[in-house]
Formats: C-alpha cells, structure tokens, sequence
C-alpha cells in the first residue's frame, strides 16, 4: 500500500484521528492515576507531619486549621497527646527560592522552639539547594531544638545564625524565609 | 538488515549524545548524579520505544504534508503518560525529574527517530532501533552522571566515599560541558578503533 495522497481531507481526518485516539488514551490514563496521584501527595504529607513533631495520638490531620496573615495562608496540624498540646506542624512556603516556590513542613513546640523540619517540594539545583533536604546535608539539623526568640532566623552573611549552604545562598535565605513565616503565623495567634 | 548492528548503532556509532549530539538539553541538565540519568534515560527509551512503533504502523496512513504534526501529538501523549505513571510509582525519581519530563517532548532525539527511521522502515527494525538509541541514551548519561557525581559530590548512586563537597564545578552547568567534552574524546577513540 502507497502513502496516502496529501489532500486536505485526508490531512483533516489524519489529524482529527490521531488528536482523538491521543485524548481517550490521555484521559484514561489521567483517570487511572488521578487516585493513586492524591494519596501519594497526601502520604507524603502526613509522613512528614509524624517526623516534625514528637509523639502523639490524635489525628492531626482532622483537626486542621488555616491562619491568615498578611495574605499568607497557612495550614496548621495541632498534635495531641491525651488532649494536650505536644506540638504544631506548620506547612509554609516561600517565593524566594533560587527557582521558585519551596514548601517546607516545620514542627514547633508549644514552647516556640522549633522541633524538626522536614521539605514537601522544592525545585532547587540538584546537587547545591537541594541539599536543604535532610537525606542530603545536615544543613536542616541546625534548626533542632532553637527557639528563634534567640535564634536569629538568617544566614550568617545577614548578621543572623544560620550557617548556609555552601554555594546557596539563596536557597538557604529562602528556607529561612519560609521557616520566619510559619513562626511568626504562629506567634500571631496560631498557637491553639 | 543486521538486527544487531541496528541495535548496537545506538550505543556506538551513532550514539544520541556522544556522536549524534542530539538531545543535549536534557543530558547537560539532568546528569548531576547516576539516579537522574539513568531515570531519564529510560522514560527517553520507552517514549522512543512506543513512538516508533506507533509511527511504524500508522506511517502509511499519514499524508506526508501532516507527518511532523502528527508525530509531535503522538510522542507528547507518550510524555504525559510517562509522567502521570511516574507521579504514581516512583515519586522520589518525580521529584528530582518532575521538571524534565515534559522536555522529552522537545527531545529532537525522539522526533529524529520517528521521522528518518520509523516512518520508513519495517516494524521489527524499528522497534530494535528504539531500543538501541534509547539505550545508547541511557548509557551516555550514565556515564556523564557518573562522571559529574563522582567529581563534583564525592559519591556514587548516593553513596558518599569522601567527606565534605567535591569539585561544586562538575555539579553546575560547566561541569557538564567538561565532563561531555571527555567523555566525547573517549568515545571518539573506541569508535576510531571499531570502524
């Protein structure tokens, strides 16, 4: 069998074939992993919920509240154990990251100070920002435990006390960024 | 024709990324460590793989005039799927790869495939043929993430063996252009050999 004749019916059916089959396939395909997509995303979520904070036993995740402040949105996850407040997981985020959006899930002590810090997304230079994450460098690790009432949330090279990464600069500004804002949402009235 | 020098075109004398050049952006990106080039050469395989077998057997039903449009719709489905089933399976890959996987689209390798072999070859040819530059793919960026991770972080499939950092210079964008430019020499030199 020849080539098919480049006539403009052919050429309109041709493409009107393809670009149909192309859309079923695609939109059975989105159908099949739509689920498994979310429950992936929302696993991540509340495993890293369970490593910032320390133990407790109540379901943070059903007594989620957001706090507004400043236009930011934030989500806080309170964890209890036997009713008593034991920490805050706070998902933030910052805009200044060296390409775009970094979101970060830190826990804080009913105390203020800071327990873990643990991140959902980032899109940092592999093999210099991402080293933020703590499978990476220990450059979260400097976080435990300080209560930023005396623990000035800013790079070395910005008078504060957080040493950054090497090469980074920007993605360690940025992380601290984000770990400022959950704090203060928490100061301003998201401790509950 | 040969199967198996069909096949091994791929991965020597006419490698993707060593001779051919094609697909660098992709390769220069991605290749800061083993796991990302071998990842993304594979999801590159299988779009590679499934695109040439769907232009070879659809390739007498397409008029001429229409062939780049249709072959663009065809592997940029293949893309999607690749990335909606990788969100599903292997996450952590996602999340190192996630910004890429759409630029297989754009990947001229994949295109140059379905246009000046699939489209005028036989079923069988063109299937090992997807598989031969796919591999070749994968292989170059094994190489070159292995280069780039052994030099610049001092560690191997993420297992670090020196303290501290390595050469930053091989992680960032420079790094890339050096290690490819070895890497080429070398290449160059077995294929000088062969021939």
């Amino acid at each position: 069998m020849g080539k098919k004749e480049s006539s403009f019916v052919n050429m309109v059916i041709t493409l009107f074939v393809i670009t149909l089959t192309a859309s079923i396939a695609l939109g059975f395909v989105y159908e099949f992993t739509k689920v498994p997509i979310a429950v992936a995303k929302q696993a991540a979520k509340m495993k890293a919920i369970n490593e910032v904070l320390p133990e407790f036993n109540n379901l943070p995740n059903e007594e989620i509240y957001k706090i507004v402040i400043d236009n930011d949105t934030l989500y806080f996850y309170p964890a209890r154990e036997d009713n008593k407040l034991v920490g805050t997981a706070i998902e933030t985020y910052t805009n200044k990251g060296f390409s775009g959006k970094i979101k970060l899930m830190v826990g804080i002590l009913p105390d203020g100070s800071i327990n873990n810090i643990v991140v959902l997304e980032h899109k940092e230079t592999p093999g210099l920002g991402d080293k933020m994450s703590k499978s990476k460098s220990d450059f979260s690790l400097q976080f435990h435990k300080k209560n930023p009432e005396n623990f000035n949330l800013s790079v070395k090279k910005d008078g504060g006390d957080v040493d950054a990464i090497t090469a980074s600069t920007i993605s360690s500004r940025a992380y601290c960024d984000a770990v400022k804002r959950a704090y203060n949402a928490y100061i301003k009235g998201g401790k509950k | 024709m040969n199967q198996w020098k069909n096949f091994s075109k791929g991965l020597f004398r006419e490698n993707a990324v060593f001779v051919l050049f094609l697909g660098l952006c992709p390769t220069l990106g991605v290749t800061t460590s083993v796991i990302n080039g071998v990842g993304m050469g594979l999801a590159t395989t299988f779009v590679l793989l499934m695109s040439n077998i769907v232009v070879t057997l659809i390739k007498n039903f397409i008029p001429d005039k229409v062939r780049i449009p249709s072959f663009i719709v065809i592997i940029a489905s293949f893309v999607t799927i690749v990335e909606l089933l990788m969100q599903v399976y292997l996450p952590s890959l996602f999340d190192e790869l996630g910004l890429f996987i759409p630029l297989i689209v754009v990947n001229c390798l994949v295109l140059g495939r379905a246009e000046a072999f699939a489209s005028k070859n036989t079923f069988t040819s063109s299937v090992v043929d997807g598989l031969g530059m796919g591999l070749g793919f994968t292989m170059a960026l094994f190489f070159l993430g292995g280069v780039r991770e052994i030099l610049g972080n001092g560690s191997f499939l993420g297992f670090k063996f020196i303290h501290g950092d390595g050469i930053l210079l091989f992680i960032l964008a420079p790094g890339a252009f050096i290690a490819l430019g070895y890497l080429i020499m070398i290449m160059n030199k077995i294929n000088k050999k062969t021939a």
